[in-house]
């Protein structure tokens, strides 16, 4: 489904949920609403489900205007973070519904397209069951099934997987990024986590407080953020920032921290003197390479992730976070030098504006 | 506070366990020193918070003891155990300030104004609450409440310990960064005994000294961060731990060689390697494979059957006589699906299980 959203927006007594938002979302797409906790996620994915309508602007969906047509006549799917199922159906009556209440299949075909569904998200040895005897994981494969099967032409996902095991929750997002690869099924998938929206691809609108703020393939939303904003929305370990004054090509973030800029980046910065700085905290690194710059720190905590370490660290009045690979079992307080290429600094203007992004 | 232990401690479920499956927590012995910061991690269903509410009393074991510095307790019901206990979701006064919230464990003891309002103060300055104490809990977000509730399990400096179960669940990931941060910070600072459940790998490496992996009922490591990622004893250990978790690949032992099963491949036998009857696999961490895009002596030929670039790094996997392998590496030399590339193996990172435990 090609899916138009023309200048909708969603208000709620004085409280304006959603501001004016146009885009355009193309037939068999991924994309990912990325966004912190009341960013608009939800509101926007509601308004294009019909379960609410927008206050001002339209939805056109294959060039129909659809505004107002209520839910259950929209041809669209929906998975939630709860896992919602039938409680008195089996676990197969409940993937069959879809189609039964279509009506277009006979018995033997509504088998055959469960057992195959069934077999697609792992859950074939379960079809006799309650869904209430299932586990976590298994109800919400299910309800992906149940969502999957209607072979809809939209698929909304609310935070399908926020209620999983971890370790669930890895094997599903990558079995979904092949899962929503096939078809013309346009899915459109609401997520807190930088990570999630990386795994599954496709493109990311990143929100917050109610606004699209860049909207694109999700790699180049990622390395090209279009402002501080934008960067911190997709960011996990947060993004490290600096305010720096730059005098003949030369970044000032502190007294005794002058940093030598990557001539591209002078070159962008024309002329700007006051600056915000932003490095990844996987640009860190505790060994140096050539033309790398050495900052000496002090470790104010340790973070493990199980394959990573996140260090936090002081230097003066700086604070950031560096992402090594592997476990570091740094003490509180240690001195450790961090190091990393000043080209890949992200800068942006003292408005947050995106300047410069490193090369990816 | 006080030293924890559980003598011959076993939990069913059932009226007559028979089999090691009956149990919901398999018969154990395990001994919780006095100011030590632990973790039960482990899946939905491992047995973690049946052994949390036998500490804590909420469960009465089926069979064992249960000792408070040396004081048998595991008949006292929770209230009488002097323990403090922070849930997943909050629990506070919605009619009290957040600081009659923090001072209300301590007013219910009997502690003197003067000394109620020095211990309060201390909690939410830790915790960044200290210019929201006078205000009414009501109307605070799910984050700032659970806030709240971590405050006031930490709020009293004389229980015998706090028990946290999945405290992190309702906060927003940015947030959880810092709470996780917090938490880290809060043990070094008042040495309280913490005992915390979690799915989550990242909150229960960071926050703990000693992480407690358990499965099906049964403890299968105890040890630091470090050790549980590169020298898992278990297998359940390697999979669970990490991003993707390690590759586990089906082997057997010939002359002297590694033999990697589905395959012609195979690799020096470390000659610790002295196995008995039962299944061998080969364990390596995604991190230390490296894959080369030419054929390279002692490096496994590869099926390329996907190459993500995750953003911070490229995971490549591929296939390796019917099993999945991963590569996770900083640097990439492109590959795509249907490739084949050398999957490169550095002897000292590679471990031997037999029958799931390891034996080199």
């Amino acid at each position: 489904m090609h899916l138009e959203l023309q200048g909708v927006t969603r208000k709620v007594g004085a409280e304006t949920h959603l501001y004016a938002t146009s885009v355009s979302l193309a037939p068999g797409e991924i994309n990912v609403l990325l966004g912190p906790t009341l960013s608009g996620k939800t509101t926007l994915m509601r308004l294009i489900a019909g379960l609410d309508k927008p206050s001002e602007g339209s939805v056109i969906a294959d060039g129909v205007d659809v505004t107002g047509v209520p839910v259950r006549e929209r041809h669209l799917a929906m998975v939630y973070q709860q896992f919602i199922n039938y409680p008195s159906m089996s676990v197969f009556e409940n993937i069959a519904s879809p189609l039964r209440i279509a009506g277009k299949l006979n018995e033997q075909q509504i088998r055959e397209r469960v057992n195959a569904m069934a077999e697609r998200l792992h859950i074939s040895a379960y079809l006799e069951r309650s869904p209430a005897a299932l586990s976590g994981g298994q109800q919400q494969r299910c309800a992906l099934a149940r969502a999957l099967i209607k072979e809809a032409g939209l698929l909304l996902l609310d935070e399908p997987l926020v209620n999983l095991d971890y370790k669930l929750r890895e094997e599903l997002r990558r079995e979904l990024s092949d899962l929503f690869s096939s078809g013309s099924t346009t899915v459109v998938y609401a997520t807190t986590e930088p990570l999630e929206a990386l795994q599954l691809g496709g493109q990311t609108l990143l929100m917050h407080e109610g606004r699209v703020l860049q909207h694109g393939p999700t790699l180049s939303v990622f390395s090209q953020p279009c402002s501080v904003i934008a960067a911190r929305t997709f960011s996990d370990p947060p993004i490290n920032l600096f305010e720096a004054n730059i005098t003949d090509g030369v970044a000032q973030l502190s007294q005794d921290i002058r940093v030598p800029l990557h001539a591209d980046q002078q070159s962008r910065i024309a002329g700007q003197r006051n600056v915000q700085l932003g490095l990844r905290a996987h640009s860190l690194r505790a060994t140096p390479r050539e033309n790398d710059f050495a900052l000496g720190c002090s470790v104010d905590l340790a973070e493990i992730s199980g394959s990573e370490t996140f260090v936090h660290l002081k230097r003066g009045a700086l604070s950031m976070v560096a992402q090594l690979p592997g476990v570091h079992d740094l003490s509180l307080g240690s001195e450790s030098t961090m190091h990393f290429q000043p080209s890949d600094m992200f800068i942006f203007s003292s408005d947050g504006a995106l300047i410069y992004a490193p090369e990816v | 506070m006080a030293r924890i232990e559980l003598a011959g401690i076993a939990h069913s479920y059932k009226p007559n366990p028979s089999q090691p499956s009956d149990y919901a927590l398999r018969p154990m012995e395990m001994t919780w020193q006095d100011g030590g910061a632990y973790a039960l991690l482990g899946p939905s269903g491992c047995g973690k918070t049946t052994l949390l509410n036998i500490i804590s009393g909420l469960i009465t074991p089926s069979q064992g003891k249960v000792l408070f510095d040396g004081h048998d307790v595991t008949q006292l019901p929770p209230e009488k155990r002097n323990i403090a206990q922070v849930f997943q979701f909050p629990v506070i006064y919605d009619t009290m300030t957040v600081g009659e919230n923090l001072a209300f464990p301590l007013k219910n003891r009997g502690w003197k104004n003067a000394d109620i309002e020095r211990r309060v103060a201390q909690i939410a300055e830790i915790l960044e609450l200290s210019g929201e104490l006078k205000q009414r809990a009501s109307g605070l977000t799910a984050d700032a409440k659970q806030k709240i509730s971590l405050g006031r399990g930490l709020v009293r400096p004389d229980v015998a310990a706090v028990l946290f179960d999945e405290p992190l669940t309702v906060i927003d990931p940015h947030l959880k960064w810092l709470l996780r941060r917090k938490l880290k910070e809060i043990h070094h600072e008042l040495k309280l005994s913490l005992i915390y459940v979690t799915h989550d790998q990242i909150e229960a490496l960071t926050f703990a000294d000693q992480v407690v992996v358990m499965t099906e009922g049964e403890v299968v490591q105890i040890g630091s961060a470090q050790a549980l990622f590169e020298a898992p004893e278990h297998t359940f250990v390697g999979y669970f731990i990490g991003n993707p978790g390690m590759n586990l690949l089906p082997c057997s032992l010939r002359d002297g060689r590694v033999l990697i099963s589905g395959t012609d491949s195979s690799l020096p036998a470390p000659a610790s390697l002295d196995i008995g009857a039962g299944q061998l696999t080969l364990g390596v961490r995604p991190e230390y494979v490296e894959c080369l895009p030419t054929e390279t002596a002692g490096a496994l030929p590869t099926q390329v059957l996907s190459a993500r670039n995750m953003g911070t790094h490229w995971l490549v996997e591929g296939e390796l006589g019917g099993h999945r392998i991963a590569s996770k590496q900083r640097t990439h030399h492109p590959t795509h699906s249907g490739d084949t590339v050398w999957m490169k193996l550095p002897a000292d990172r590679t471990l031997y299980y037999l029958n799931d435990k390891r034996v080199a």
